[in-house]
């Protein structure tokens, strides 16, 4: 069956709800409005105000709230109505969610998933418009997934939401009516496994979210021209599947990392360095990073374009770890 | 507590918050002799002075349907919920036999049994946290309720605003209670303070605010007692702005010189354990013997704890790598 993202996720929300009743949804517009961005349309009808709660525009608060409620024993999914105001938040995710468990030497774990649209949109500004998984990823204690199709949205978002951890599931504002097929019935995606896009030998094109769109269509212009690529899409950041990353590069000898965050102390850029470190004797060329441009993203669409990933850019960087030219 | 409360009761109630006032009285003063020796380290804050705001409020519940929250100093609130006064000197101690396996330290006293969710190190970062354990309970259709423990340093942070409206609009069975212990470490709470009289601070969400002389554990017993009631039978949220005073300063590095003698002399005479053992001789529960013999057992409680510290194990260096995740479905 051809569904949404947005579809997906919904369905693996209304699946798990209705498996288990601990299950509970909070955020801003996420009841009456049915969502922001209606993914979490028709819930509150199914599941009433007590499951499926409006909060306040407090992040701060309603993430904490969460939190208290986890550890008590419900399982709640805080939507976050955009990452953007989940820095709102931080410090209720960064010093509680994340760090409870250690600091009470494992009494408490916290199943809860904090969900929303991050990264780049259109014609949003600087503070509308950013990619913040190198914040989240960067934290021990936080599991990070980040789904690039309708299928792994909706297996990645049902296992995050049994995992008896916090999980950071970061959806693409642009990527919502993005369809693809999705079979009727359960589907669990595990968190901490990359899946193999395309198969090739030249070189390894690696990445996540919305970016994985643009990674298939380069390695497709590659192929036109005879490179053959290997598409890697992550799925999870945390924990990262570093062996997928590692059998491939020893395949083809290349690595072209891509990640929509800026590109100082990233998820692209770490693991640019674990290629580097751990593949070292594997590599024929440097390896490269296609990340945004380390500016904050201007309202203007032609620079805004500019700022970010392009599969152009990406076609460039594949083709200088083949010696090929290009700048 | 009522007149009408059977004598075998109050003076069961009166007992238990005597011993446990001086329980935390001499464990904190050990605490204080042990950081001096260097067997404690880093941010150590001592509950002395503040014993009635802690025992008085947690008598008034029970801990198998309720929940006690707090900040980091939260020696006090640890004990007064019946944690094991070993795991909690073991933890100051960084041993593996503590509380929390020696990783959460002063700041982060846990117990899932005993529902104490713990010390929180950031100002207000437990006051949402608070408002969750009290979601859960709505949701599950328990009677609970939870208490929530902060100073009034954190009374201005945003938290405290977001957390009462947010219990108020859902109903929230939790209980805030500020701990006005008047200086937010070095600063008088007045200067920083837009109002003296904190507990008009929750007028904003609909919640009437109460005053409470937290120099007294039998004041604050009845004061917390009646919420708690109260909200089993009406869920929704309580503010109460119990006025006490520390001894020590605000952590064991802090000569508290921004206050004075006469000022901290005052308080001491009117001292919680003082307070409460002056009432109970007057109703005849207690002789100047007894008093004698339970203060010596806190004392031997205090020692044994440190000698237990001592003995223990430090954790192993794998240690270092569990507890982040825990592996599985529930």
């Amino acid at each position: 069956m051809e569904l949404t993202i947005r579809e997906a996720l919904r369905q693996a929300m209304d699946e798990e709800m209705a498996r288990d009743e601990d299950v509970i949804l909070l955020g801003e517009e996420v009841a009456e409005y049915n969502g922001a961005y209606k993914v979490s349309a028709g819930l509150y009808e199914k599941y009433g105000g007590e499951r499926v709660m409006d909060t306040p525009i407090t992040e701060e608060g309603f993430t904490g709230m969460a939190i208290g409620a986890a550890m008590t024993g419900l399982r709640p999914i805080v939507e976050w109505m955009t990452f953007n105001f989940s820095l709102m938040a931080f410090d209720q995710v960064i010093n509680n969610a994340a760090k409870t468990s250690y600091m009470s030497g494992g009494q408490f774990t916290l199943p809860m998933v904090f969900r929303g649209p991050n990264g780049p949109a259109e014609y949003l500004a600087a503070q509308h418009s950013q990619a913040l998984q190198s914040f989240y990823a960067h934290v021990p204690g936080l599991k990070v997934v980040a789904p690039s199709t309708p299928y792994d949205a909706k297996g990645l978002l049902k296992s995050a939401i049994r995992d008896n951890n916090p999980v950071i599931f970061l959806e693409g504002e642009l990527m919502y009516p993005w369809k693809g097929d999705v079979p009727e019935g359960e589907i669990l995606v595990p968190l901490g496994e990359a899946a193999v896009r395309r198969e090739g030998k030249d070189v390894t094109l690696v990445g996540f979210s919305k970016p994985m769109k643009m990674i298939l269509e380069a390695a497709e212009e590659l192929a036109q021209i005879g490179i053959d690529a290997e598409v890697i899409d992550l799925r999870t950041l945390r924990p990262l599947d570093e062996e997928a990353i590692f059998r491939s590069v020893a395949k083809t000898n290349r690595c072209v990392v891509v990640d929509e965050a800026w590109p100082f102390a990233s998820v692209g850029s770490h693991i640019g360095y674990l290629v580097s470190s751990r593949c070292f004797d594997d590599l024929d060329a440097p390896v490269e990073l296609i990340s945004s441009e380390d500016v904050p993203m201007p309202y203007n669409h032609r620079l805004e374009l500019m700022a970010q990933p392009s599969t152009d850019k990406i076609i460039k960087a594949a083709k200088r770890t083949l010696y090929m030219g290009g700048q | 507590m009522s007149k009408d409360t059977p004598k075998g009761a109050r003076k069961e109630l009166l007992e238990k918050m005597m011993k446990q006032m001086l329980l935390i009285r001499r464990f904190e003063e050990k605490a204080g002799q042990m950081y001096g020796l260097r067997k404690i380290g880093g941010f150590c804050h001592l509950y002395i002075g503040q014993e009635a705001v802690a025992v008085g409020s947690i008598a008034a519940l029970n801990l198998e349907k309720d929940y006690v929250v707090t900040a980091y100093r939260d020696h006090g609130h640890a004990l007064a919920c019946g944690m094991d006064p070993n795991g909690v000197m073991a933890e100051l101690y960084g041993k593996v036999t503590g509380c929390s396996k020696g990783k959460g330290g002063s700041m982060h006293m846990f117990d899932r049994e005993k529902h104490m969710l713990g010390g929180n190190g950031i100002v207000g970062g437990q006051l949402p946290v608070a408002a969750g354990a009290a979601l859960t309970i709505r949701n599950k259709k328990q009677d609970g309720v939870v208490l929530c423990f902060f100073g009034d340093g954190a009374i201005h942070q945003g938290s405290f605003h977001e957390s009462l409206n947010l219990a108020k609009i859902y109903n929230l069975p939790v209980i805030y209670i500020c701990e006005n212990n008047q200086y937010g470490m070095g600063t008088d709470y007045r200067r920083v303070s837009a109002v003296e009289d904190l507990s008009v601070m929750g007028a904003s969400y609909g919640i009437e605010g109460k005053q409470v002389d937290g120099m007294n554990p039998l004041t604050v017993y009845e004061a917390v007692h009646r919420e708690v009631e109260e909200l089993r039978k009406n869920p929704g949220p309580a503010f109460l702005e119990i006025r006490t005073y520390r001894y020590k300063g605000h952590s064991m590095s802090d000569p508290a010189t921004y206050r004075t003698k006469d000022e901290l002399e005052q308080y001491k005479e009117r001292d919680p354990i003082k307070e409460l053992k002056q009432v109970m001789m007057e109703e005849k529960f207690l002789t100047e013997e007894v008093f004698k013999k339970w203060d010596k057992e806190a004392k031997e409680i205090s020692a044994a704890s440190v000698a237990f510290s001592e003995e223990s194990p430090e954790p192993e260096p794998h240690e270092l790598y569990t507890d982040i995740f825990v592996q599985g479905e529930v």
